[in-house]
């Protein structure tokens, strides 16, 4: 098998404080190729955490630590401060969750977008304002040009959303990281927003880290699911065999959200074992 | 029985030019021990018409009955005894600097509730708290913990309505369906009324009999849940809405 794209090894987290310190991610290690990984969990879990620790968005008094931690073997956990500057928007973009507070709001989305992508290729305003009009086109953007004028707050939350998506993408990065791109967004409008990710990094043969609270969600977009749970893998496996699953906490947070089509009287509450806390982190590496 | 009734209800916000509409024309009744749903997308108005009817909205046209008293730009005492309301973010709706005890014992007092401190043991062991989360804060509970509270601070009044504005949305999926289990105990034991704004189908469909559509402002259609189910919608709008929910469960 090729080189995969990021490569992590016994990843730990840990925050100190008064009391003591906080292990919020806990030996995690997995693989990314050219597909689509899910890493789903409650808020706690560590998997946003586990997504900024690959940009090294860790500051003191966080402490990253892990056996290996490489970008298409390049080693990034002991990379310079400089170079990760290089890395971060060029081959490793990621998107966050809400884009009223992710979008700087005294720059047009235009100033913003081309600002990006200049951060990162040599390219004249011209041609990056071009290159920007085309990419707000290609995430379903009615009448870019009026659009790269416009501030953020005169966009709806979807449309805040795609410009993010069209922003991260500009510079070409191998690996996109998704972290709950779409949970401030509504149903009808998450789905159009999913289906221009999905689309885009099918396209460029992308890398994508979609973080996510929703299991059913993942399961649709994902190709292959890490489950977190206290900082650990509890389980992964294909997002096809996810109705297979067989860890008691994926199965708890699968029929605890209520279905539509299939009506329960009681929904199941999730019990949760002491001892998926102390069981080693599974490995997701391929 | 009718515990709430609602006709050609207007609410606006601004004036002249500035003026929207965020709620129009609405009309509906909620019977009395009923669950009544409200759905949309934001800012379809859907938590406007809870506002609107515990007077947290000044501008408004149409008449509101509820529990057979007609509301008019003062609510009586008796109304906030009656009617209460459970807002979105457990996180933002309670004081930071306040015990669970202070929370919950200023409403009693308000409402001139005697015996508060048996009242207090009582609230918290229903909304499945128990008594040693009396004296915490609200940064000593977890989301789940925080809108159990709220819970109990809105039946502390002994309401017979309760008004829900998305009270799962700010929590996970797990601890969301143990809220919904509680609120459906609740409803079964006390014979509460709920209207319950989501913007998940999901959740609706799961508490709700009867679930009125928004879109804009307006009522776009109201059906039971078994049609909804079915997914026998006959407004476009709400075939919409409901095959994105659909797709996103897949």
């Amino acid at each position: 098998m090729s080189q995969p794209l990021i490569d992590v090894e016994n990843l730990w987290v840990r925050f100190g404080g008064r009391s003591g310190v906080f292990d919020a991610v806990r030996g995690v290690s997995f693989t990314l190729g050219q597909e689509r990984l899910g890493i789903v969990g409650e808020s706690g879990s560590g998997k946003s955490i586990t997504g900024r620790a690959l940009l090294r968005l860790i500051q003191p008094p966080g402490i990253v630590e892990a056996d290996q931690m490489a970008l298409q073997g390049e080693d990034i956990l002991h990379a310079s401060e400089a170079r990760m500057r290089q890395l971060r928007g060029g081959r490793i973009s990621m998107i966050m969750q809400d884009p009223k507070f992710s979008l700087n709001p005294v720059m047009s989305v235009g100033q913003q977008m081309t600002e990006a992508l200049r951060a990162h290729e040599s390219v004249s305003k011209s041609q990056a304002r071009i290159q920007t009009i085309k990419m707000l086109d290609e995430v379903a953007i009615r009448d870019p040009e009026r659009v790269f004028d416009l501030y953020p707050h005169e966009v709806s939350g979807g449309m805040g959303q795609r410009i993010m998506i069209a922003m991260m993408l500009l510079p070409n990065p191998e690996i996109l990281i998704a972290d709950e791109p779409t949970s401030a967004l509504d149903v009808s409008v998450q789905i159009q927003v999913l289906d221009i990710m999905d689309k885009l990094v099918r396209d460029r043969g992308m890398g994508l880290i979609f973080i996510s609270h929703d299991l059913n969600l993942v399961a649709k977009f994902c190709d292959r699911i890490v489950i977190m749970y206290a900082g650990r893998i509890v389980e992964t496996c294909k997002a096809s065999e996810l109705r297979q699953a067989k860890h008691p906490y994926t199965l708890g947070l699968l029929n605890s959200v209520p279905n539509l089509e299939y009506p329960r009287d009681r929904l199941d509450v999730l019990k949760r074992d002491p001892a998926w806390r102390d069981a080693p982190s599974v490995s997701a590496r391929q | 029985m009718t515990a709430i009734s609602v006709q050609n209800l207007n609410v606006w916000f601004g004036v002249g030019a500035a003026r929207s509409d965020a709620v129009l024309d609405v009309s509906f009744d909620v019977a009395k021990g009923e669950i009544f749903g409200l759905v949309g997308e934001s800012g379809s108005g859907k938590s406007t018409i809870l506002r609107a009817l515990v007077g947290l909205v000044p501008t408004w046209s149409g008449t509101m009955q509820v529990a057979g008293e007609t509301l008019g730009k003062k609510r009586s005492q008796a109304f906030f005894g009656n009617v209460q309301m459970v807002f979105q973010d457990p996180y933002a709706s309670l004081h930071p600097r306040h015990t669970v005890d202070r929370v919950l014992s200023e409403v009693m007092q308000l409402h001139g509730i005697k015996d508060v401190d048996d009242r207090i043991a009582q609230l918290l062991d229903d909304v499945g708290l128990g008594a040693s989360f009396r004296f915490r804060y609200p940064h000593q509970l977890s989301g789940g913990q925080r809108q159990r509270v709220a819970i109990a601070r809105a039946l502390a009044p002994t309401p017979t309505i309760l008004l829900l504005d998305e009270p799962t949305s700010a929590l996970d999926v797990s601890v969301q369906a143990e809220i919904l289990n509680l609120l459906a105990d609740l409803q079964r034991d006390q014979g509460l009324t709920y209207i319950m704004v989501s913007h998940d189908l999901g959740v609706v469909g799961h508490l709700c009999k009867r679930i009125a559509v928004m879109n804009n402002g307006e009522f776009v259609e109201v059906l039971g849940v078994d049609a909804m189910r079915r997914l026998e919608a006959s407004h476009p709008y709400t075939k919409h809405l409901l095959e994105s929910s659909v797709q996103s469960v897949g």
